[in-house]
């Protein structure tokens, strides 16, 4: 039996197996794909220095340091249940139930399905499916794809892609609807498209972008927006052209597509087909969260981090005594937040179990500092407003849970 | 063969190994260590199997294990999801088959 069971060997499992396992914990870390690394295995981008993160490269020294650490990464390994008896939590596993004092639930984070009629034919898949199938597994997902939906996250695979030499035909956006929402609709599009400036399918629009934040000056681009879209690397981004049906036989053949106003209503009659072999759907990430609600984890409604999330302190405990969480699961933030994430809960759990050096106070301290710091040195945001969001999570964690916390005498950290 | 042997930041794949299977009767070759649903979409199949009442077809949705789209039956076991399975050696891969209603042919027949 280990003392702590780590729940996903992404980059947040990872470091946190890392930093208990530095302060003398034995730790097993369990993770359903074929190796150890999660999302961080697919991402490919330079930084604004130049350098090129590569995600294959971290995940690499990730394992490394954990394996020289003696952590026990299991792979190919499907959590379906957790739950508390007494003092130690069963995971229960495919490979039958581990248990442990601690567990750090670093489960990421999922695609947010945006339903399109034809959806389901061969071909179709979510863009993270196209990330992984290029970067990790070297496999062309077609000859000619057309990305639905424009976002952070569609950009960033649409460069790697594009890396990778699949050509992508075009961006478009999903048709408009209760379900697709603001991501249907193209000056809602527009404005989160500005909020992360460099991102923007043009210098123009880069120049402007400080200048588009107003209003009036918005919705006069995306009147103005051309049909042809304006190019992101070479691909047009269409926003005033929605998917309105997937078509194929056996698989996918091409998207009908037709022009929308700018609030993204269809124009009756401008339907066309453009040809493709795949499409892939990008409706951005939501934290993977079931198996902390299976425990009893409660939640809270936070947009700005993506939406339900576990209840959690800035140290990464949750309410429950011996139940962490760090990553995606906690908010949707980059790989790096995650990582740094970590750390803080693996030091937590050496903290709670007493393993008690002259440092962990000030390891602690510093944990909690890199995650702000990585936060405020980041290029981009998955949502402009996190540091709101962090705050709402800190607040209810302080009025709602921090004064019940009897178990450990809870250190401010400021 | 649909493979990215050549990646100008990844780099060359050169050294990788070959294994047999089987997929619905034909025999493939998988890299070893790849998962099935790789190992088809690199041979040109992107069909996994279909929908168990409607009968249309299926493939892979979001390639991590989370969706289920991928289920196929492999060497006699059912609903195993290709995205997280590495191919084995003269593995056989069935695609998920289409099933009978036997509930709603009750409600049919009154």
């Amino acid at each position: 039996m280990s003392d702590v069971i780590v729940i996903g060997a992404g980059p947040a499992g990872l470091a946190g197996a890392i930093a208990s396992a530095s302060n003398g914990l034995s730790v097993t870390v369990l993770d359903e794909f074929i190796k150890p690394g999660g999302r961080l295995l697919g991402q490919l981008h330079q930084e604004p220095s130049g350098e090129w993160w590569n995600g294959m490269k971290e995940s690499e020294r990730l394992f490394l340091e954990a394996n020289n650490l003696s952590v026990d990464i299991r792979c190919g390994v499907s959590v379906y249940n957790l739950e508390k008896d007494e003092n130690l939590w069963n995971v229960h596993t495919n490979i039958g139930t581990l248990t442990a004092r601690y567990v750090l639930v670093a489960t990421g984070a999922a695609e947010y399905p945006v339903p399109v009629p034809g959806w389901t034919l061969p071909g179709v898949m979510s863009i993270g499916a196209a990330q992984v199938m290029t970067n990790v597994h070297r496999v062309q997902v077609g000859k000619k794809g057309i990305i639905i939906g424009a976002n952070i996250l569609s950009f960033a695979i649409l460069n790697e892609l594009q890396l990778a030499g699949i050509n992508v035909d075009r961006i478009i956006l999903p048709e408009k609807n209760s379900i697709s929402g603001k991501a249907g609709e193209p000056e809602e599009v527009l404005k989160t498209l500005l909020h992360a400036a460099h991102l923007a399918p043009s210098p123009l629009m880069r120049f402007g972008s400080h200048f588009m934040k107003n209003n009036w000056l918005r919705k006069m681009a995306i009147h103005f927006y051309p049909k042809s879209g304006m190019k992101v690397n070479g691909t047009p981004l269409q926003l005033r052209i929605a998917a309105v049906e997937i078509v194929g036989k056996e698989q996918v053949e091409g998207v009908k597509v037709a022009n929308t106003d700018a609030a993204g209503q269809v124009i009756p009659g401008t339907e066309v087909l453009y040809e493709a072999d795949f499409v892939c759907i990008a409706g951005g990430l939501y934290p993977l969260a079931e198996l902390a609600a299976v425990a009893g984890c409660p939640f809270e409604y936070i947009p700005e981090l993506g939406g339900h999330v576990p209840c959690h302190s800035e140290t990464m405990e949750t309410p429950l005594g011996g139940l962490f969480v760090a990553g995606n699961i906690t908010g949707i933030e980059s790989g790096k937040i995650s990582m740094a994430q970590g750390t803080i809960a693996g030091i937590a759990i050496a903290n709670h179990a007493g393993k008690v050096s002259s440092t962990i106070d000030q390891q602690l301290q510093q944990a909690v500092q890199q995650v702000r710091s990585v936060r405020e040195q980041a290029t981009i945001q998955f949502n402009p407003e996190i540091d709101k969001g962090r705050s709402k999570m800190k607040e209810i964690w302080e009025t709602k849970f921090a004064p019940l916390d009897k178990e450990y005498s809870h250190k401010k950290i400021v | 063969m649909n493979r990215i042997l050549d990646h100008p930041i990844l780099g060359k794949i050169t050294d990788r190994k070959t294994i047999p299977f089987q997929y619905d009767g034909t025999t493939y070759e998988a890299y070893k260590h790849e998962t099935i649903a790789a190992a088809l979409l690199a041979n040109g199949v992107r069909k996994l199997r279909v929908h168990e009442e409607s009968g249309t077809p299926r493939g892979i949705y979001c390639n991590i294990g989370h969706c289920m789209e991928c289920r196929v039956t492999v060497n006699g076991q059912a609903n195993v999801r290709a995205c997280l399975t590495v191919v084995e050696n003269d593995m056989v891969v069935e695609s998920g088959k289409q099933l009978p209603n036997i509930v709603k042919r009750m409600v049919e027949q009154g």
